[in-house]
């Protein structure tokens, strides 16, 4: 991927990068700085997104603090990893956003709010915004898609989609309780929804459409 | 019995895009896709595979949310 010629040739850029690869001071004041930034992104983020977490507080600022401090690990780290293809605060504030999205999960997987494992297929209407005065209509896809996820997935794709689709427990939340990792989760849910999709449409719950 | 009722969120949850390119290239690429949207350029276009991701995987699009707001010094 290119990044513009615009970010690369950023001043801003080339003085974050040559103040962290120098040493003594210079690259201290840096450190400092990026950190105090990293504090108040996650501190941002962690209030846009804590309307659903509902943290707030002292927990907040705890949880900012844990963000900030592992980019900043992650981000000196793999500094030489940093290849101008966006202005070099975008990719740092990129590892602190996806540090607030990892303590948010594991945080929401050791809350006893939602449980992942009890299959409550009563809550598939509002999940999907199904209106009830037409349920007529939408009443066999959902006893179809249920038939499905018990015919057609494996133990670990019925599990996620109790867990995420039905039970509404953040995909992140069961990356920290599977100990697993995003992509793995997401790539057995897609897996999940295409095979769901073939089953229905073979046993004509849903027309084929476009071809997906 | 067909469901003609339209597009619905059920119908677009199960349809999954072959150019999805999953949440490790997302993660990866994140600042990449938030640098090209808040420079105006047309990220559907430049990285299609990342477009189609941020669409269907929720996660993701909420880190990209969070990076934007970032960016742009304000929240969303």
């Amino acid at each position: 991927m290119r990044g513009s010629a615009a970010a690369q040739r950023d001043a801003e850029t080339v003085a974050w990068v040559r103040s962290l690869r120098a040493h003594g001071p210079e690259r201290e004041d840096a450190v400092r700085q990026l950190h105090r930034l990293l504090i108040g992104v996650a501190r941002r983020e962690l209030r846009r997104r804590s309307l659903a977490a509902e943290i707030a507080g002292p927990e907040l600022d705890d949880l900012a603090h844990q963000a900030a401090a592992d980019a900043l690990v992650a981000i000196t780290g793999k500094l030489d990893r940093f290849r101008g293809e966006s202005r070099f605060t975008t990719w740092a504030y990129g590892f602190v956003v996806l540090e607030v999205s990892d303590k948010l999960g594991r945080h929401f997987s050791r809350s006893p709010a939602a449980s992942s494992t009890e299959e409550d297929w009563s809550q598939l209407p509002d999940r999907f915004a199904l209106d009830p005065h037409r349920q007529a209509e939408w009443h066999d896809l959902v006893e179809g898609l249920r038939r499905g996820v018990d015919e057609c997935l494996t133990d670990h794709q019925r599990r996620l989609f109790v867990a995420i689709v039905l039970n509404g427990v953040p995909l992140d939340a069961m990356v920290a309780e599977l100990d697993s990792n995003r992509n793995a989760i997401y790539k057995s849910l897609y897996d999940a929804r295409r095979k769901l999709r073939r089953w229905l449409i073979a046993r004509g719950y849903l027309d084929s459409g476009p071809a997906r | 019995m067909n469901l003609n009722s339209g597009w619905t969120e059920l119908e677009r949850f199960l349809s999954t895009d072959p150019r999805d390119a999953g949440c490790e290239e997302a993660m990866k690429a994140l600042h990449v896709y938030a640098e090209l949207v808040v420079s105006g350029e047309d990220p559907e276009e430049r990285l299609p595979g990342l477009a189609a991701h941020f669409a269907a995987c929720g996660p993701c699009q909420e880190d990209l949310v969070g990076l934007l707001a970032a960016v742009r010094g304000g929240l969303p």
